[in-house]
C-alpha cells in the first residue's frame, strides 16, 4: 500500500523556533540556534513590536523548509496564529506548543489535544477542567 | 448512497459463478484482517495518547525549571548575555535525526537528537556567571531531550490517527458496499442459472410430448387404415367368396391367384 504523505528521514534536521526572547535565548545558549549563509535563521524572536503578519510568514516558512524536523512555538505566540496552527495537519515537521514564563502551559489550547478531547473523560488533561 | 444493493453486471454463466465466490472469499479474509489491523493500530493509539498527555505535563514542568535557569543566569552574568549569546549563533550543534519505525504495518517517524560539534558558547561568560551559564545550558538541552521526544510522539500520534481513519474507511466500504453487491450477484446468476436450466427442461419436456403425440397419431392412423382394409376385405369375400385377397396385408397372403 503506498503511504500517501511521505515521511522524510533525514539524517540531521533542525529545530525551529518561535518564541519570546528569554525562551530563545536559553535555547540558543543549548546550541539549537543557526545561521546560514544567507543569514536566515531558524528561530524568530517575537516580542511586543512582531507583527502577526510576520508571524504566520515565519511559520509558513519554517513548515515548509525542507531541512526543519520540529518547531517549538510558545503557545501564546500560537494563540495568534491559531488558525495556521489548526489548519496545519502534515506529519514532517512536529509543531510543539511549549510554554513560556508569563503564560504557563494550557493544555485546553493544545491544537492536537484539542484535536481528540472526545477521547478523553471528563477528568484528564486536554479538557482542561482540573 | 445510490442504490444500495446492486450488483455487479455479469455474463451469468457458469464460470462467473466460480468467479464470484472467489471474489467473496477474498473480500471476506480481507475484510476480517482489515478489522485486526484496525484494533491493533488502536491499542497503539491509545498507549501513545496516554504517553503524551503525561510527558506534556512533565514538559511544563522542566521548562519552568529552565526559565528560572536563565533568570539566575542573567542575574549573574548581567542582562549583556541575551546579545552575547545571540550573536554567537553560527550552525546549530543540537540536531535531530529522524527515522521510520514499522508499527503494525504502519511506518512512524521517531525522531532522536544528537549533537554535532561544538557550540561556540563555551566561552559565554567567562567573565562571570559562567557556572551558571553552564547549569542553564544543561537545562535547556535536558528539556530539548523531552521536547524531542514529545515531537516523535506527536507525530506517531497524528499518523497513527490517519491509518487508523484509512483502514476504518476500508473495512466499512468491504463491508457495506463489495461484499453485499458481489452477494447479490452471486444470487442473481444462480437465479439465472436455474431459470436457464427450467427452460431446457420445460422446452425437453415439450419435445418429448410432441414426439409422443406424433407416434400416438402415426400408430391411431395405421390401426384405422388396417381397420379399413379389413372391412373391405370382408365385404369383398362375401361378393367373390373364391376370391383370394391380396390387397391387404401384402405380407401375410403370398398365394398367387387360380
Amino acid at each position: 500500500m503506498a503511504n500517501r504523505a511521505q515521511i522524510r528521514t533525514s539524517s540531521s534536521a533542525l529545530i525551529a523556533m518561535i518564541a519570546d526572547e528569554d525562551t530563545i535565548t536559553g535555547f540558543l545558549l543549548a546550541g539549537v540556534g543557526n545561521v546560514d549563509l544567507r543569514r536566515k535563521t531558524n528561530y524568530l524572536i517575537v516580542d511586543s513590536k512582531t507583527t502577526v503578519k510576520q508571524i504566520e510568514d515565519a511559520f509558513k516558512e519554517f513548515t515548509t523548509r525542507e531541512d526543519i524536523a520540529i518547531v517549538l512555538i510558545s503557545q501564546y505566540v500560537a494563540n495568534m496564529i491559531r488558525f495556521l496552527v489548526d489548519s496545519y495537519n502534515k506529519p514532517i515537521p512536529a509543531i510543539l506548543e511549549i510554554p513560556s514564563k508569563d503564560h504557563p502551559y494550557d493544555p485546553a489550547h493544545d491544537s492536537v489535544l484539542s484535536r481528540v478531547k472526545y477521547l478523553f473523560s471528563t477528568e484528564s488533561v486536554a479538557s482542561g477542567r482540573r | 448512497m445510490s442504490g444500495q444493493n446492486q450488483r455487479l453486471n455479469v455474463v451469468p454463466t457458469v464460470t462467473m459463478l466460480g468467479v464470484m465466490k472467489a471474489r467473496l472469499v477474498g473480500a471476506t479474509r480481507g475484510h476480517a484482517l482489515l478489522k485486526k489491523k484496525s484494533d491493533a493500530l488502536t491499542v497503539q493509539f491509545r498507549q501513545i495518547l496516554k504517553k503524551i498527555v503525561s510527558t506534556k505535563e512533565s514538559m511544563g514542568d522542566i521548562m519552568k525549571t529552565s526559565s528560572f535557569a536563565l533568570t539566575e543566569a542573567k542575574y549573574v552574568a548581567g542582562e549583556n548575555i541575551k546579545h552575547i549569546v545571540q550573536e554567537n549563533v553560527q550552525s546549530a550543534a543540537l540536531k535531530v535525526r529522524s527515522r521510520q519505525e514499522n508499527v503494525a504495518g504502519v511506518k512512524l517517524p521517531k525522531f532522536e537528537y544528537f549533537i554535532d560539534g561544538e557550540t561556540k558558547n563555551d566561552l559565554t561568560g567567562l567573565a562571570r556567571g559562567g557556572q551558571q551559564i553552564q547549569a542553564c545550558r544543561a537545562a535547556y538541552v535536558k528539556s530539548i531531550e523531552l521536547l524531542v521526544e514529545l515531537a516523535t510522539l506527536q507525530t506517531s500520534f497524528l499518523t497513527l490517527d490517519e491509518a487508523i481513519k484509512t483502514t476504518n474507511r476500508r473495512v466499512n466500504a468491504l463491508e457495506n458496499v463489495v461484499k453485499p453487491r458481489i452477494e447479490n450477484t452471486i444470487t442473481y446468476i444462480k437465479g439465472e442459472l436455474d431459470e436457464l436450466e427450467r427452460e431446457d427442461f420445460f422446452r425437453l419436456k415439450k419435445i418429448q410430448g410432441y414426439k409422443r403425440r406424433e407416434v400416438e397419431k402415426q400408430r391411431e392412423a395405421a390401426k384405422a387404415y388396417a381397420e379399413e382394409q379389413l372391412a373391405e376385405d370382408i365385404a369383398l369375400k362375401r361378393v367373390f367368396p373364391s376370391l383370394q385377397l391380396m390387397t391387404c396385408y401384402p405380407t401375410l397372403h403370398r398365394k398367387t391367384r387360380t
